[in-house]
This record gives C-alpha cells, sequence and structure tokens, in this order.
C-alpha cells in the first residue's frame, strides 16, 4: 500500500520560542525538531509497510530547513520524501496549509496519508480534519489503533471517555494520537542509506496551488499584536512542618475554594 | 441584533458547564443561540437548560446519519443551520472532536478559523495564548463568519433567561459525510469524576508517586474536591494512568480554578498544559522544583504526609 506521512518541522519545545516582527513563528530563534507527535505516525506508517508491504513517503510543507527533519525521518526507515517548498507559503494558516496537502497528495499515489494529532507549535489539532473536508476523504482522526484490511481501516478513536471504532474505505486521512507506538531510533544503516533516498522538491506551481491563495497576506485570520504574558506573581512557598496539609486547606480557604 | 451561534455539548441529557460559558459570553457580540445537533429527540431535553442561560433561539439539527458518523456530518448539520441563521460568529467550545468540527465549518462557510479563544471583544478581537502560556496573541477573522473555539473555563457562566424558541433546520448527511462509520463506542472508565478537560478543580500526581497504587492518594484528594483527576508525562509514560489523563504540552490543556499539583516538578511540557489555572498549589519534596515558579501556595514536603492532612483537612471543614 502507499502510505503518505504528513510531517512538520516545528521549533523544539524546550528552546525559548518567539513569535516574529511579522507575528508568525519565529523559526530562527528555536532549533527545529520534528514535531514529537508526527514521530509517531512516521512509526504507524512504517509498521503498516512492514504489515502490508508498499511504501512510506514523508510529505513536509515547510522551509528549506525542513530538509534536516525529512531525512530524520528518511532514516527511520522512509522510503522517500515529497517536501513542497515556496517563499509563498511564509505565514499560511492551517486551511491553506491544508489546501497545498490536498494538492501535494494529488500529485502522489495514496492509499493512507497519516498525521500526528497536533503539533507542538500551533496545537491546533485541526489540519488533518480540514484535509479530509478539502479532499472529501473519511477522517479517521485521533487514532490510538490502527488495523487494515485490504481497502478497509478501522481505527480506534480516542475519546473523553474511552474509544469509538471507526471504518473507512481507502483513501482515507488519519491522525494518530502519541502513544500509539514506540517511535524507533535511526540505526546506523538507516542513517547512511537516508543520505540517498530520494526527496523531491516542488514549488506551489509544481502542484497547482496559486501563491495568491495562500501565505500571510491571504490568511482568512490575522494576528494583530502579541505580548509576553505576564510571569504569575511569586506565590507563597512553606517548609512542612507537619502541618503542611492544614496550611493548604487555610489558603484554600481564604480563597473560598473550599 | 445579530444572532451568535453556540454549540451545545450535552452528555447524557446533562448540558455541559462549558456550553453555558458560551451562551454567557456570545452576549458580548449578540443574541445567543443555542445549535443542537444529535440525533432526533435530543434537542427536547435541553431546550429548558438553555432557556436559563439566554438562548434567544434554540436551533435544531437532528438526524439518524448524525450519531453514526465521525466528525464530517456534525459539521455538516452546524453550517446548515450557520447558512440559514447568517450570523454574526459561531462558538464552540474547545476539545479534540469540537475543534475538528469548527474546521471543517470553516471551510465549508469561507471563513476563518481562530481555535482555543481564552477571551474576546465586542469589536471580534479574540485573545488566545501560545507556546505553553508564554504569549498572549490578539486576533481577528478577515473573511467570513468568524468560527471561534473557546476554551472552556475562559468565561463565568451566569444565568438569564432566553425565550428559546425552537427553529427546526432540515439536515441531510451527504455521502460523502458518511465515509467514516462509527461502528462501536466504547466507555472504558465511567467514573463518577468530572471530565478533564472542563474540570472547575484539578488534582494531578507525578513521578513523587512512586507507584500505580499510590495513585489512590491523588483520587482521594481529588475527591474531597469534587475535582478531576489527572497526571504528568512521566506517569503516563510509567504506565500508571491512562494516557487521557495527561496535562500538559502533548496531554490535556487545563485552566481549572484550582490546579494542585502534587509530587509533580514541573517541567516546561507539563507547565505548557496547566500554567493558565486561576490558582495553583504545589506540594513537592524539592525546594528547587520549577513548580514552585508558578505555585500561589506551595509546601515543600513529603507529599504522602501532606495530600493525606490535606484531603482530611477539606473533609473536617466540609463537615
Amino acid at each position: 500500500m502507499n502510505i503518505v506521512v504528513l510531517m512538520k518541522q516545528v521549533p523544539d519545545t524546550e528552546g525559548d520560542r518567539k513569535l516574529a516582527a511579522d507575528n508568525t513563528v519565529d523559526r530562527a530563534a528555536v532549533d527545529p525538531v520534528i514535531n514529537y507527535i508526527d514521530e509517531f505516525a512516521i512509526e504507524e506508517g512504517l509498521l503498516l509497510k512492514e504489515a502490508h508491504g508498499g511504501e512510506v513517503t514523508i510529505l513536509t510543507v515547510g522551509p528549506e530547513r525542513a530538509t534536516e527533519s525529512i531525512r530524520k525521518a528518511l532514516s527511520m526507515g522512509a522510503d522517500k520524501a515529497l517536501h513542497i517548498s515556496d517563499e509563498a507559503i511564509h505565514g499560511s494558516d492551517a486551511v491553506a496549509t491544508a489546501k497545498i496537502l490536498a494538492k501535494a497528495l494529488g500529485s502522489v499515489e495514496w492509499d493512507v496519508a497519516i498525521a500526528g494529532s497536533e503539533a507542538t507549535d500551533a496545537r491546533g489539532a485541526v489540519v488533518p480534519a480540514l484535509l479530509a473536508e478539502v479532499l472529501g476523504a473519511p477522517q479517521l482522526t485521533q487514532a490510538r489503533k490502527v488495523t487494515v484490511d485490504g481497502s478497509t481501516v478501522t481505527i480506534e478513536r480516542v475519546t473523553d471517555t474511552g474509544y469509538e471504532k471507526v471504518e473507512a474505505q481507502t483513501p482515507a486521512v488519519i491522525s494518530v494520537v502519541e502513544k500509539i507506538n514506540d517511535p524507533r531510533y535511526p540505526s546506523f544503516k538507516g542513517i547512511m542509506a537516508a543520505k540517498s533516498k530520494p526527496i523531491d522538491v516542488k514549488s506551489l506551481s509544481d502542484i497547482g496551488v496559486e501563491a495568491g491563495e495562500v501565505g500571510l497576506s491571504n490568511a482568512w485570520t490575522q494576528v494583530a499584536s502579541f505580548e509576553n504574558a505576564p510571569p504569575r506573581e511569586a506565590g507563597q512557598v512553606v517548609k512542612d512542618e507537619g502541618d503542611g496539609g492544614s496550611k493548604i486547606a487555610d489558603f484554600l480557604a481564604s480563597k473560598k475554594l473550599i | 441584533m445579530a444572532e451568535v451561534l453556540v454549540l451545545v455539548d450535552a452528555v447524557d441529557g446533562n448540558i455541559k458547564k462549558a456550553t453555558f460559558e458560551l451562551l454567557t459570553a456570545a452576549r458580548q457580540l449578540g443574541e445567543p443561540a443555542a445549535v443542537v445537533v444529535g440525533a432526533p429527540g435530543t434537542a427536547a431535553g435541553l431546550k429548558d437548560q438553555l432557556a436559563e442561560y439566554g438562548a434567544a433561539k434554540v436551533y435544531v439539527a437532528e438526524s439518524d446519519d448524525i450519531a453514526g458518523y465521525s466528525v464530517a456530518p456534525k459539521a455538516e448539520a452546524l453550517a446548515a443551520v450557520a447558512q440559514q441563521a447568517s450570523p454574526a460568529a459561531v462558538l464552540i467550545s474547545s476539545g479534540p472532536e469540537n475543534k475538528e468540527i469548527a474546521a471543517r465549518l470553516a471551510l465549508k462557510l469561507d471563513s476563518g478559523l481562530l481555535y482555543d479563544a481564552v477571551g474576546f471583544d465586542g469589536d471580534g478581537n479574540v485573545t488566545q495564548q501560545i507556546f505553553g502560556a508564554a504569549i498572549t496573541v490578539t486576533s481577528k477573522v478577515s473573511k467570513g463568519t468568524p468560527v471561534i473555539t473557546v476554551r472552556p473555563n475562559s468565561f463565568a457562566p451566569e444565568a438569564a433567561s432566553g425565550a428559546a424558541q425552537e427553529v427546526p433546520v432540515s439536515v441531510s448527511v451527504s455521502d460523502a459525510g458518511k465515509g467514516a462509520k462509527i461502528t462501536d463506542t466504547v466507555v472504558e472508565e465511567k467514573g463518577s469524576r468530572p471530565q478533564l478537560s472542563d474540570a472547575s478543580v484539578v488534582v494531578s500526581g507525578g513521578r513523587g508517586i512512586g507507584n500505580a497504587d499510590n495513585f489512590t492518594i491523588i483520587e482521594k484528594l481529588a475527591d474531597s474536591l469534587g475535582a478531576a483527576v489527572g497526571a504528568s508525562r512521566a506517569v503516563v509514560d510509567a504506565g500508571w494512568v491512562p494516557h487521557t489523563m495527561q496535562v500538559g504540552q502533548t496531554g490535556v490543556t487545563v485552566s481549572p480554578q484550582l490546579y494542585i499539583a502534587v509530587g509533580i516538578s514541573g517541567a516546561i511540557q507539563h507547565r505548557a498544559g496547566m500554567q493558565t489555572s486561576k490558582t495553583i498549589v504545589a506540594i513537592n519534596k524539592d525546594p528547587e522544583a520549577p513548580i514552585f515558579e508558578l505555585a500561589d501556595f506551595g509546601v515543600v514536603g513529603d507529599l504522602f504526609q501532606v495530600a493525606p492532612q490535606l484531603t482530611d483537612e477539606i473533609g473536617k471543614r466540609k463537615g
């Protein structure tokens, strides 16, 4: 089966993330990494390939530097990559990103497109649903388990109280939650092999997207301003002298919380 | 006055508090109108509750096809209402499924989507907190009908009387909307505790708990406060509690009135999911634990002494 994994490069959560002067994510301020949850999507793609055969293609929309993250995904075992890179993409919102991904998928053969449930920078968790909407394809999102039987894909979709079994026919858009599997580390052999794996870099016009549909100035939402949140006022910290629990109770009572 | 649509969240005939928060917040933008999307007969039991929180209208978008398929039919039903009502905005409480519904709705309406708002003003400026609440952003929708998801606990619900006039909307789910069929619904833990995502009080346990059995200390404290139970990533990774209980960057984001962190050091990954809580209390044996930088009140001590004592004290004071 043809498996496409949607991977996003994000600023490392452990770094001091900032916005740039144009109110977009400052991608130079912090080292970029593979979106943590996408590692589970990559692993799920590799597991599906091992069980059912086929190829795993990494699909990334992002700046030139995203190549570093693509190589890492290839070193985990993916076969090839499609990298949509174009200056006009800068500042695109989730809707525009989904439209770009949909056109990119239109340029390859695919049975399942697997994404992480959300990215650690924007935390919208909306792109997989948007992509399904744009494509008119079934949405199998928030999966903690994925099973493929011929052209039928069944997932366990995480809910507030448990899970739902959801079933659809390929081609389908899947998103997986973290902990669905145990992402592998790249082996030395994998790292060496990744150096010669093909990365197809395409521009917007290559996949048939008009620059006027995407980018910061065409986004359907605008960030007007931002400010660093004021630090929380320092509270009171006391050492337990055998009455720590009742001191907390006193504090809660003073705040009318009990 | 223009209508503001609020998608109603209800479980077993009980409307969630987050819906009342949105009906309250909607009054800033226009006239609140509730939208019930679900199987036929869902709205009947909800109307009176919606009237108590100021819903002038209750749009009823019901169909047998809605409950049987994942997400897409709900977005189609809500879009049918929006097309009929031409609202000033659509408000939906933030949660994994609701954000997906909102996203699909925005695309159907050719409209801008803003997610995880924590506040807004009458001019349509929306406040969001990003990067673990380190940065506050003011955004605006520049195209179409603003579709806004709002984090639970961002507004205080206030009762107000509304006519709750019922308006039926016909819904026919498209074939594309029936692409992902729900074949089974499994409830794994149906406890009496409130749900983590929109609870007013949350008690979370971290690595300091030591093992899975000791987690009962957290549960007892939570139950004394009527709180939801959360956990740090370390506890989830250790397999002591299910993943659905993880509070943090990659888990559930909470913003309760009171958050009590027990045995949690407060790594960035955890803080990102809880630091907008109104009041934070921490118990940890390490005085250098970063969680104390956030805490309004912290106790440096042995959680196995402090937490049970707190549980007892709360019980006594509640009489």
